[in-house]
């Protein structure tokens, strides 16, 4: 009998999304708790589409009264809350867009919050901090590594964006990349593979079947004779390459000395390569592999690197040298039967590799004095199935990348000159020049008509004095034209450059928080004047 | 009266000089008035991207928006389109966006078109500065394009003139990717400049899902295209029926397990068979204030306008590229016309033949009329009598000559396609090659 389809309406208020992070995606964000920091348009954005996604709980930290400019830049504000808490405000409409989202709010200034209140922080799971200066930055971001909070800074100033995340690591296992590469292992297939391929004797086929001979198979047996005839050695050279996609074809079936089209054989060609150049061994993966973390591991050690250090055992070991196998394989053409053989195959030496890996988690668990079955079989296997595609990400704090000892010069002084980043770098640095022209002036540069050509010559100043106590600073210049529009900008927020900054915001706090995609590590300047964006690692 | 301040961040680039602004850029608080009172746009599509394009347009300082969508509100659309809440369900998309709109952000008039966009009149569409776009099929983004770009006319050196210019802005999501682009017709590349932009869908061949079934997408298609019509022939398959769909799934279910296939679930029957997108809040936010911000760009010119692509990627970090593409010369929509080669001492009669034989051209011709300049040359109706003789002539003697670009009206067409005739070198003749 036929189950029925159970589509509850949560699913369906979510399908899109879910379409894209699952159900255990979902679920993390619906455990989320996030604290936002100032109401503008910045922030309500970021929030409006976290509210929309369905975290759990918000709560606004925002001292302002909602003025006049409000209503002309945030959406989340209407006429009739001139004058109230801004916060208060913004959080009623926000919680009108998702029922299920708790949200709260406190009036009071994140400054004063910071220092008289540092543990309120604590409880949630990312902080998202919008159009804060560097001073008070330091300091909530020593509030948030000490407590394992993450915190996310965005800022539109003007034209032009910015966009920071710090924590302390940050593990991705469903790192769901755009191209996933396809390890077939037909440059080296496992006994059983080999066995199976060269079990279907071509010439025996009748017609209909010899045209759906998976291409899989083609290329086993084309390899495995070529090996034969040429020493062991794969085809290397371009005249071997073309010899090797001769030598494929030459099992097509002929009429009248032509071959006739089958698709398999098509697709084998296309795919000849996978038997000259396997896929490599993914480079991010080979650090994890040799990282710290596996050496020094410990019962406190998380377990993603339990199972990162059963996976460098089993790469040393069963693996030979390579990852688990996935256990899926692509579509190709082939009959129902094959296709699901050749797939059966792959499945089973998926498991047996998950086996191994699953058995050196337990050894390792019990090493460390954890309960062996700690782990789940099921946690074991997602784990082996994005073998190829783990990732992690660690921060540098803020405080190292704006300290004087501590800053990255080279790379800084590198982005100044280079074509293509030299104007997103010179804004990153004239965005950390207007928040030290506010601590000397208490205002941004070109907030008043009347002080604006006076401003542009005090903010390169200032802006030269960063580059020099970065040891950036020799011969570097700075364009005037991009200090002068900074000061044009008058430290305005404007709603699109805020919808940008909080659409990417959002999208970062999502993949911290459902540990999918791989997080943006380092600074995004986003310049809204050329439409383009630049993330550097300083 | 406006409340003074409100619009504090957006006239200081209003109203303030630039070093990094359009041509022709003059600081004015007059600029925030024409956006308020006299510029009119129309955003194409009140869905993920509409509804945050209608949000960014009404807080850029844009007063007269209309919105046209001829969709009404699905409980899968909340998740993004904030506009909407439970309660409009099955309502029109057009009219609650415009009515949220106005509700929120005082001072702005959004009209509402709830209807497709094909039964505007042509008039329509030319009342706008700019039309802005957020919409999710490629055949909905070549009909607006075929309208933008019937608007541009050309000189006789084939320059097109600056005034007939119809500027349209372009975004599109998939998940964490997006792009916004900008399209001046005649001037920067068209929709059909670069369709190879678009990836084909993926199409599976019929036999596949007749014979040898190999994922629970071929089982589902399977079910949708061949059972539905042997099983309930003369019924039509209704994509938004539960019960159409949850017929498809069931049957896609058996047939998985006749061939022990797994992996058929309601969710992905209903992914392959409606070809869902899949959609979030983020990137719609994203590329739809991108796209805003050219549209305040074009009209107000007070910054740098984008050139003439950004694609947006958030699956790895994040990472945009924008590029300057090229126009296609030989663009039937934006050139100023296409080049087809033809021999002078042809009549009209074989031209119209030729033509309607070219294997692109063709496709949209049925009873072309043709034109050279002001000249009628050939036309149905009630000038078919008076121009009927024309057609024994030879297009040497109708035409100026080898570059000269005739106008070739069908029914078929939204506009007149320009055709830019080419005689072949006089070289070849001379080689006696053979045309």
């Amino acid at each position: 009998m036929v189950e029925h389809p159970v589509v509850d309406a949560k699913a369906k208020k979510y399908d899109r999304q879910l379409r894209i992070w699952g159900a255990h995606g979902q679920a993390a964000l619906e455990s989320a708790k996030i604290c936002l920091i100032n109401s503008g348009t910045t922030g309500s954005e970021t929030l409006k589409n976290l509210v929309l996604g369905g975290i759990a709980a918000f709560t606004i930290v925002d001292g302002a009264k909602v003025e006049a400019g409000d209503l002309g830049n945030n959406f989340l504000l209407e006429a009739a809350n001139l004058g109230a808490p801004r916060a208060q405000s913004v959080t009623g409409l926000l919680k009108e867009l998702n029922e299920a989202v708790t949200g709260s709010f406190v009036e009071e200034s994140a400054e004063d919050l910071i220092d008289g209140n540092p543990a309120f922080f604590r409880g949630f799971d990312i902080v998202v901090a919008t159009q804060m200066r560097e001073a008070s930055l330091l300091k909530l971001e020593s509030i948030c590594r000490e407590s394992g909070v993450k915190l996310l800074i965005v800022r539109s100033y003007g034209l032009v964006g910015q966009l920071r995340a710090s924590l302390g690591e940050h593990v991705v296992v469903e790192s769901k990349p755009d191209n996933a590469v396809e390890d077939l292992r037909l440059h080296q297939p496992w006994p059983e593979l080999a066995q199976y391929a060269h079990s279907l004797n071509l010439a025996d086929l009748d017609e209909i079947t010899h045209k759906h001979v998976p291409y899989a198979v083609l290329l086993i047996q084309a390899a495995a004779q070529w090996y034969e005839e040429h020493a062991h050695q794969r085809p290397a050279s371009y005249k071997e390459r073309s010899d090797f996609k001769l030598l494929i074809k030459s099992g097509q079936r002929q009429i009248d000395g032509c071959p006739i089209d089958e698709e398999n054989f098509a697709e084998a060609v296309a795919n000849a390569h996978k038997v000259w150049a396997p896929p490599p061994f993914p480079s991010e993966v080979h650090a994890i592999l040799e990282d710290k973390a596996i050496t020094s591991l410990s019962r406190s050690s998380s377990d993603f690197w339990v199972l990162a250090a059963a996976l460098k055992k089993f790469v040393d070991t069963e693996g030979g040298g390579n990852l688990p196998l996935e256990g899926s394989i692509p579509d190709m053409t082939a009959t129902t039967a094959l296709y699901l053989q050749l797939h059966t195959l792959y499945r089973e030496r998926a498991e047996r590799d998950v086996a191994a890996v699953e058995a050196h988690v337990h050894t390792l668990l019990r090493s460390v004095g954890r309960d062996p079955k700690a782990i789940p079989r099921s946690t074991v296997k997602n784990f082996c199935k994005n073998a190829r595609n783990l990732r992690v990400i660690r921060y540098r704090t803020l405080a190292e990348e704006v300290g004087t000892d501590t800053c990255k010069s080279d790379a800084l002084r590198q982005a100044m000159s280079a074509e293509d980043t030299v104007s997103n770098a010179t804004l990153y640095l004239l965005l950390r020049a207007v928040d030290r022209f506010h601590s000397t002036y208490n205002r941004f540069p070109g907030s008043y008509d009347g002080e604006l050509e006076e401003d542009v010559p005090l903010l390169k100043t200032i802006a030269l004095g960063i580059l020099a106590e970065c040891g950036a600073g020799n011969n570097t210049p700075i364009s005037d034209d991009l200090v002068g529009e900074m000061c044009r900008f008058g430290g305005g927020e404007l709603h699109c450059v805020a919808a940008v900054m909080g659409g990417i915001a959002s999208q970062e706090a999502i993949k911290l928080l459902t540990k999918q995609f791989v997080p943006l590590s380092g600074t995004l300047v986003y310049n809204a004047m050329g439409s383009t964006t630049s993330v550097f690692q300083l | 009266m406006e409340l003074a301040g409100r619009w504090c961040d957006l006239d200081m680039l209003l109203t303030r000089q630039g070093n990094l602004v359009g041509p022709g850029f003059e600081p004015d608080p007059a600029l925030r008035e024409f956006l308020q009172e006299d510029c009119r746009i129309l955003c194409v599509g009140a869905g993920g991207l509409g509804c945050e394009l209608l949000k960014d347009l009404a807080l850029s300082g844009f007063g007269n928006i209309d919105v046209i969508d001829m969709d009404t509100i699905d409980v899968s659309n909340l998740n993004r389109q904030f506009l909407f809440r439970m309660k409009d369900v099955g309502k029109p998309k057009a009219e609650v966006a415009a009515e949220r709109v106005m509700a929120r952000v005082a001072g702005v008039k959004v009209t509402p078109h709830f209807c497709r966009i094909e039964e505007k009149p042509i008039e329509f569409y030319s009342e706008f500065h700019v039309i802005i776009l957020g919409l999710d099929s490629l055949e909905a983004r070549r009909y607006m394009n075929q309208v933008a770009c019937s608007f541009v006319e050309f000189d006789a050196a084939g320059s097109p003139d600056p005034s007939t210019i119809k500027p349209m802005v372009d975004g599109g999501t998939e998940g964490f990717k997006g792009h916004a682009r900008v399209i001046l017709p005649g001037f920067t590349p068209c929709f059909d400049c670069t369709l190879w932009l678009f990836p084909p869908q993926t199409k599976f061949p019929l036999c596949t899902l007749a014979e040898t079934p190999r994922s629970a997408a071929h089982c589902i298609e399977y079910a949708h295209l061949i059972q539905w019509d042997r099983e309930r022939s003369g019924e039509e398959f209704d994509a938004d029926s539960d019960e159409h769909m949850k017929w498809v799934y069931e049957k896609a279910l058996v047939r998985a397990k006749e061939y022990g296939i797994p992996g058929v679930t309601f969710q992905h029957t209903q992914g392959v068979v409606k070809n869902i997108i899949p959609a979030i809040a983020s990137t719609n936010a994203i590329v739809a204030a991108a796209c805003t911000l050219e549209a305040l760009k074009i009209i107000t010119m007070c910054s740098t306008g984008m050139n003439n692509y950004m694609m947006y990627v958030g699956t790895d970090g994040v990472y945009t590229h924008t590029a300057a593409y090229e126009k296609d010369p030989a663009c039937q929509m934006c050139s100023p016309g296409v080049p087809f080669e033809v021999r002078p001492d042809m009549t009209l009669s074989q031209v119209i033949e030729a033509l309607k034989a070219d294997p692109q051209l063709g496709r949209q011709l049925n009873e072309p009329s043709i034109s050279y300049g002001a000249t009628n040359l050939y036309m149905r109706g009630v000038l078919e009598q008076a121009t009927r003789d024309n057609l024994e002539k030879t297009i040497g003697e109708l035409v100026g000559g080898d570059g000269s670009v005739i106008q070739v009206n069908d029914r078929k067409l939204l506009a007149p396609l320009r055709v830019k005739l080419r005689f072949p070198a006089e070289s070849a003749d001379a080689n006696g090659m053979v045309h």
